[in-house]
């Protein structure tokens, strides 16, 4: 049992994005915070700092968590992924390029969040309906698309992923 | 002049495409401005607010702060007054809005003191130090309240809330009244609301001693027309604020015009820190403080004949600006005022504008601007008028369009309204989207007992505004004395580097609507290269980009101006390079063509030049170019259209250039229980002119339409009647999710404006002045209602319904008086039964021992006074704290009968102030009855963030007092069970008929 | 929105928790999935001196059936409780309700002891805990005593817990044979807190109905349905009171409370 100073930073060790990190933190520092201004990975945004919107969104041990919720020193030792982690080899995955064929974003604020919790919730439901599609995105808010388009990218990358037939819509 | 065709065959225009904005955004790469590298030694900035709606600013010490490790400076209003002037107003009026208080808060939120610190946590831990003592004043929050002569005045110099009042009349509104077989008339109260942005605001400032000029990164979203206001209160020229926008932006909406006050506050502290300040909004600050549209109030009256035709409308609108006119302001007013008949061939028009001010945040650009307000009050007209006249509303609707042929078509009040055919678009929408069926739906819920109804909404969609509008709050012989103004210049520049790239900078600081895509589309078009080819910057520089006052984005600018100034710039570029073609190729440059990458020769398909060899002969080899062509290649194209003429001296103004249609309809059913209105059918049917990316067009209807959903049914910045904010978080301030917002039926018709080079109008906003106006009207038909106000909760449409209610059993009539709606007021009686008499009891609560020990988290009492005390206290609810200095006193003695306890006490989450009466009365049998009645104000934070629970957490700490004072005098055995009224009941109860260990 | 300064320690045992909050109680504050405190935190509405984090501590972390009972250690996620597989026959109850608790996100980190010990009078866990007629079990240096919900909801964000205790275990009776569960919330968006939450049991002629976010704590009463079901929930409408707030008026609430109970409570019936 460690007892950690609140004036004093304290290191935090932890995969991230499948490397392992070190870094300096003070107990109150904020994840979102820590990931953005000490890893210098500002793909994850901050919209509310109470939870609500849902922009901070990362995966910690592979779950959807409000990085604004969360303390930096609460990842020591634990597995954080982040947006930047998505595309492999600089290509996007299948998520990302349908989010961007449905546009499923116009400011792209808070699309990074619903990416994290896609990331996870399509991990643990393979064959959502789009209710219940739906019912996960109401942890998140978007102000621009109305949420048509992301939806509609959802269920697709769901459909490709668990092996049913949807029809190649590509644009580009 | 001999010009190139385009023949392209892979034209991007008018097709669907994905966007090039999108492979960044969606890798995290996004460069929004909390993303921006900083210089070394940038510090950091956190704002103290008042707690108060309006108080006099009495003292501010800052020196306890300022001691704290890690703050740098601390900037307050004296330092304001020596290196600023007041924010510049469009309005002759004696109002200082300074960017901090100087002597006078005027709304809850309202800066009053900028820490700058190592980081933002520090910042905020000396935030907590400053001290600032306020003597409250009376605060105004009601609109109407606040044109009342005993209202109190915001600013004195002003004499009055009434800030503006002018009156207008157009054709003969007087006689058509009075000729007229009906008057309909309706009140209407439109709410605050706001878009709210994901994305708060985010300033980062840096002075510059060496020539006094700042240097301003911010997420401002324009009208670039306010960095004038913003050099002025700075003091300086305009090269002497270069302002700069980010890459990306996470929305705004029309909300990010609110920055403006921050800039110019960021930029002062950076001076006094004497280092770089960065300041990011957070949501607490944004939703209290930030900007919001304005709530109005209107009566709106017609003037009809049997058939329905309205041959007159009369308007009276108070619109609520809040604590400042903040430029600019009154412009929700101004935006709309050419265009207030609407889609409807109404000749006969009087109109009075007020704007008031209030202790409220004040009001700003924000989406659909001005649209909602008079579209909600003149849409639930007309359905009212078929409601009185006993006709279908779409039949009233039909009546009173504007015909196709009358276009363009001079509105009374002066909007030119471009192109259009509206009955041709109801006619789509009504097949198309399938009313019929809709109808049949009806007919079969109501048959069934449900409430089904359907609402109608017929709008004209300003955009590209006239910069002109705003000067029809003056009278034209003040415009005369000011000179007059009009158009809206757009810019783009173009240029070509030597390896033939080709890139675009717009001045149109896009919020996430694709401008980058859009002008892309457009240039790849007329230069024949691949979209890909082209890069689009879209950062503003004040300092080195083309710009003008138009620049920005705001009144669905985009793709009727900006992207036709791409296009001249592009067609510039384009005819150069075909004249350095033809010379190269012996052609003629009328026969050449762009296209996949290559100039081609109709003539002769073999002959054809790649585009990267024309471009770059400019640069390599000037020598060889035709005589007056002088290399290089950067074209930049400014453009304003000639329509926009400035208010004439009937105050007669063309507010907007394009003008398109929206026709919506929509069925909705209600739950009779619970009052939840479920949106069964949306359609919604658009003319917008030419479109340039259908794809975008469609996600800025869905954006607009999902914010209206917020408006109509969830959205409200609530006040308290004592100015208090209601709406603090964004659990309070509710905006719709996946869930509530379902997919509408999205229908396009294309009558291309003859102002605009591509034909396009504005979209985006239209929805936001339909959709909570139809949606209004099917409530209204599914209820059979006439006043309805937004938001359309499900407890407010449940009590249009009906909830009939028995008299409350006697038992429960004493203790559960409720606080009035609205208000911030908490109160509450209980009743306590003690063992000890009443002499005992009262000469307890008269000893400060006593007292100290009662009162929940007490530290130290220390006498200031007969029976009055100063107390350091920590009050808590569950896990919540907050440590406040109080006084507490005892008045009203009346001994052994009854005494007044009072408290008050202000702490860094905001003030309280409260009192109980205290009556005691012998019980039979022995011992005393307590009864107290108490009521308490809570402002600041604390209420802005906890108004759900405020009054049972009241409860909870007066329900300890109580029982403190209960073990005082009755010894620590008594029993905690029975101690309140309520409580003694319900453990009653629970005997009876509880749990308590049942199964 | 920053926190103010805290320490922190990552407790690894209960025994650790217990002697942190024995040195320090009033200054103390358990930190379980943070879903409430860190967002009170970042308002600065809380200023502990240090934050013991008890989702390391295993002993907290399990679900088990003893007997007629679930027992449920504080530091359970939400979504693990949701994703146990028995939930659903085990606890019907609870399983009807776990999905209206915050969202998917929250509940990943949410966790079933810190939703009880916040006590929101709107919240769903609470009223299941009270409608099962369930208890806690609060521990601390001085003692372990376990508490009926109906002592443990006290108000407002209020509980019987004392400042040097932690809750340690939720205990859920099991489901008996027989009884059927019925659940039904109206709230003004989906994961909003509760405007009206109502949960049922109802067991041969006997029924229990609990209230959320009408009276400051959740509440239950033994019903009868039949001719007087209606007159009784009149009466218990207007014992729960109900404030107005910016969302919904008291008269919504108690309303919601007569005909939602009503058909809830018709509904559950066999």
């Amino acid at each position: 049992m460690k007892r950690l100073d609140a004036g004093r930073s304290h290191p935090v060790t932890f995969r991230l994005n499948g490397r392992e990190r070190t870094g300096h933190a003070e107990p109150r520092l904020l994840l979102s915070d820590f990931l953005r201004h000490d890893m210098g990975l500002t793909g994850t945004h901050v919209g509310c700092e109470h939870g609500v919107c849902g922009a901070c969104t990362v995966l910690i041990d592979g779950h959807a968590c409000r990085a604004c919720l969360t303390l930096a020193v609460q990842v020591d030792g634990r597995d954080v992924e982040t947006v930047e982690n998505l595309a492999e080899d600089g290509v996007l995955n299948d998520l990302q390029q349908a989010f961007r064929r449905h546009h499923a974003l116009q400011c792209g604020f808070c699309t990074a969040g619903i990416l994290m919790s896609c990331t996870d919730f399509l991990a643990r439901n393979p064959r959502p309906r789009e209710a219940d599609v739906r019912d996960m995105l109401t942890g998140h808010l978007c102000r621009c698309t109305g949420y048509t388009g992301i939806v509609r990218a959802i269920v697709e990358v769901a459909e490709q992923r668990s092996g049913s037939t949807t029809e190649e819509n590509e644009h580009v | 002049m001999a010009t190139a065709t385009q023949e392209s065959t892979t034209s991007a225009l008018g097709e669907r495409q994905t966007r090039l904005e999108d492979d960044a955004l969606l890798r995290g790469l996004g460069q929004y401005a909390d993303d921006l590298a900083t210089t070394p030694g940038t510090l950091q900035a956190a704002v103290l607010r008042s707690p108060h709606a309006h108080a006099r600013l009495v003292a501010l010490d800052a020196g306890e702060a300022l001691a704290m490790p890690g703050v740098h400076a601390v900037l307050t209003g004296a330092d304001v007054q020596r290196w600023a002037a007041p924010l510049p107003v469009g309005v002759r009026q004696p109002m200082e809005h300074w960017c901090l208080a100087v002597d006078r808060v005027r709304y809850v939120g309202e800066p009053v003191a900028v820490v700058v610190a190592d980081s933002r946590y520090l910042a905020e831990d000396a935030l907590d130090a400053i001290r600032a003592d306020y003597e409250v004043l009376d605060a105004v929050v009601a609109t109407e309240a606040a044109v009342a002569g005993d209202a109190p005045v915001l600013h004195e110099a002003v004499g009055s809330n009434v800030v503006n009042d002018r009156s207008f009349s157009y054709g003969e509104p007087d006689r058509a009244f009075r000729e007229a077989a009906r008057h309909v008339s309706l009140k209407i109260d439109y709410p605050r609301n706001s878009c709210t942005p994901i994305e708060c605001y985010v300033v980062v400032a840096r002075y510059d001693p060496a020539d006094g000029g700042y240097d301003v990164a911010a997420n401002f979203q324009g009208p670039f027309a306010l960095h004038s206001v913003m050099a002025r209160a700075l003091k300086v020229s305009g090269a002497g604020l270069r302002l700069r926008t980010p890459p990306d932006s996470g929305g705004s909406f029309g909300i990010k015009q609110g920055v403006l006050s921050y800039v110019v506050l960021m930029a002062l502290a950076a001076r006094k820190a004497g280092a770089p300040v960065k300041w990011v909004e957070d949501r607490l600050e944004h939703l209290q403080a930030a900007s919001s549209a304005t709530n109005r109030v209107t009566t709106i009256e017609a003037a009809v004949a049997e058939d329905g035709r309205i041959q007159g409308l009369r308007y009276d609108q108070l619109d609520d600006c809040g604590a400042y006119l903040r430029a600019p302001e009154p412009a929700t007013f101004y935006r709309m005022h050419g265009t207030l008949t609407g889609a409807y061939a109404v000749r006969n028009l009087a109109v009075r504008n007020r704007v008031v001010l209030t202790n409220k945040t004040p009001s700003g650009l924000n989406r659909g601007f001005g649209g909602p307000q008079v579209y909600f009050a003149l849409e639930r007209l007309v359905q009212h008028v078929a409601v009185e006249l006993g006709l279908d509303p779409l039949t009233v609707i039909l009546r009173n369009l504007i015909p196709a042929d009358a276009f363009p078509y001079r509105a009374p009040a002066g909007s030119l309204l471009d192109s259009g055919n509206y009955h041709a678009a109801v006619e789509l929408a009504r097949t198309g989207g399938g009313l019929q069926e809709l109808e049949e739906r009806r007919a079969a819920a109501r048959a069934a007992g449900r409430y089904y109804g359907i609402g109608f909404a017929a709008v004209v969609e300003p955009s590209i505004s006239n910069m002109g509008y705003i000067t029809t709050a003056m009278t034209p012989e003040e415009r005369r004395r000011a000179g007059p103004k009009n158009g809206a210049v757009s810019t783009a520049t173009l240029t070509v580097d030597p390896l033939g790239s080709v890139s675009v900078q717009i001045a149109s600081v896009p919020q996430g609507q694709g401008h980058r895509t859009a002008a892309a589309q457009v240039v790849a078009d007329v230069l024949g290269v691949p979209r890909e080819a082209v890069s689009v910057h879209v950062a503003l520089d004040t300092g080195k980009d083309a710009w003008s006052i138009a620049s920005g984005n705001y009144s669905s600018r985009f793709a009727g101006a900006v992207a036709g100034a791409v296009h001249k710039a592009a067609t510039r570029a384009r005819d150069r390079l075909a004249r350095i073609a033809a010379a190269q190729m012996g052609a003629d440059p009328g026969d050449l063509v762009f296209a996949d990458g290559r100039i081609h020769d109709r003539n002769d398909p073999a002959r054809s030049l790649s585009f990267h060899r024309a471009a770059g002969a400019v640069h390599w080899s000037p020598g060889l170019l035709p005589e007056d062509e002088p290399g290089g290649l950067r074209e930049t194209a400014f453009w304003s259209p000639p329509e926009l003429a400035a208010p004439d001296d009937d105050d007669r103004i063309n507010s907007s250039l394009c003008y398109g249609f929206v026709f919506d309809y929509c069925g909705v059913d209600i739950d009779p229980v619970t009052g939840r209105v479920t949106l069964d059918r949306y359609v919604t049917t658009h003319d917008a002119g030419r479109l340039l990316n259908p794809d975008l067009v469609d996600g800025q209807i869905r954006g607009g339409f999902a914010q209206a959903v917020g408006a109509a049914l969830y959205e409200e910045l609530a006040y308290g009647d004592d100015g208090s904010f209601r709406s603090g978080t964004l659990a309070d301030y509710l905006i719709p999710t996946a869930a509530e917002v379902p997919e509408p039926v999205i229908l396009h018709q294309e009558t291309p404006s003859p102002f605009t080079p591509l034909g396009a109008k504005g979209v985006g906003e239209g929805n936001n002045m339909s959709t909570p106006v139809c949606i209004a009207n099917a409530v209204a038909d599914a209820l059979g209602q006439r006043d309805i106000r937004l938001p359309l909760t499900p407890s407010r449409v449940r009590e249009m319904i009906g909830i009939t209610e028995s008299e409350p059993p006697a038992a429960h009539a004493a203790p559960s008086i409720e606080a009035p709606a609205g208000g911030s007021t908490l109160r509450a009686t209980g009743v306590v039964e003690l063992e000890a008499d009443a002499d005992t009891v009262y000469h307890a609560m008269l000893d400060p021992g006593v007292l100290s020990r009662i009162i929940p988290g007490c530290h130290a009492l220390e006498q200031d006074g007969d029976n009055a005390y100063r107390a350091d206290v920590t009050v808590g609810v569950g896990l919540i704290k907050a440590r406040f200095e109080a006084r507490v006193s005892l008045t009203d003695l009346d001994p052994p009968h009854a005494l007044r306890l009072n408290g008050a006490g202000s702490s860094a989450v905001g003030t309280a102030e409260g009192g109980a009466a205290v009556r005691l009365s012998p019980r039979e049998g022995g011992g005393t009855q307590l009864a107290y009645d108490y009521q308490a104000a809570v402002t600041g934070k604390v209420a802005s963030v906890g108004a759900r629970m405020l009054q049972g957490a009241s409860r909870v700490v007066v329900d300890q007092i109580f029982a403190r004072l209960r073990q005082e005098v009755d010894g620590p055995g008594a029993s905690a069970g029975d101690r309140a009224w309520g409580r003694r009941f319900r453990a009653w109860l629970l005997r009876l008929l509880g749990r308590g260990g049942a199964p | 929105m920053k926190p103010a300064p805290f320490d922190y320690v990552r407790a690894t045992t209960r025994d650790e928790v217990l002697t942190l909050l024995a040195e320090g109680s009033e200054q103390v504050r358990v930190l379980a999935g943070g879903q409430s405190l860190m967002a009170v935190l970042n308002m600065r509405f809380a200023q502990p001196g240090l934050l013991v984090d008890i989702t390391a501590v295993e002993e907290l972390r399990r679900i088990e059936r003893r007997g007629d009972t679930l027992v449920v250690g504080a530091a359970v996620r939400q979504a693990e409780l949701l994703a146990w597989p028995g939930l659903a026959e085990t606890v019907p109850l609870v399983a009807r309700a776990l999905p209206w608790v915050g969202h998917y996100q929250t509940r990943n980190r949410g966790t079933i002891g810190g939703s009880l010990v916040h006590a929101d009078p709107s919240a769903e866990l609470p009223l299941c805990l009270a409608t099962l007629g369930g208890s806690v079990v609060l521990e601390s240096r001085r003692r372990r005593r376990t508490v009926p919900a109906d002592d443990f909801f006290q108000g407002v964000l209020t509980t019987a817990r004392e400042p040097d205790e932690v809750l340690t275990e939720v205990h859920l009776p099991v489901a008996r044979p027989g009884s059927r569960f019925g659940f039904r919330e109206v709230a003004m968006r989906h994961g909003d807190f509760a405007l009206v939450a109502l949960a049922a049991e109802v067991r041969g002629d006997e029924a229990w109905l609990g209230v959320g976010g009408v009276a400051d704590r959740p509440v239950v009463r033994r019903m009868k349905p039949g001719a007087a079901l209606a007159d009784d929930l009149d009466a218990l409408a207007w014992e729960l009171g109900g404030e107005d707030d910016g969302h919904a008026s008291a008269r919504y609430r108690r309303q919601l409370v007569r005909e939602l109970g009503y058909t809830l409570l018709t509904e559950t019936a066999p």
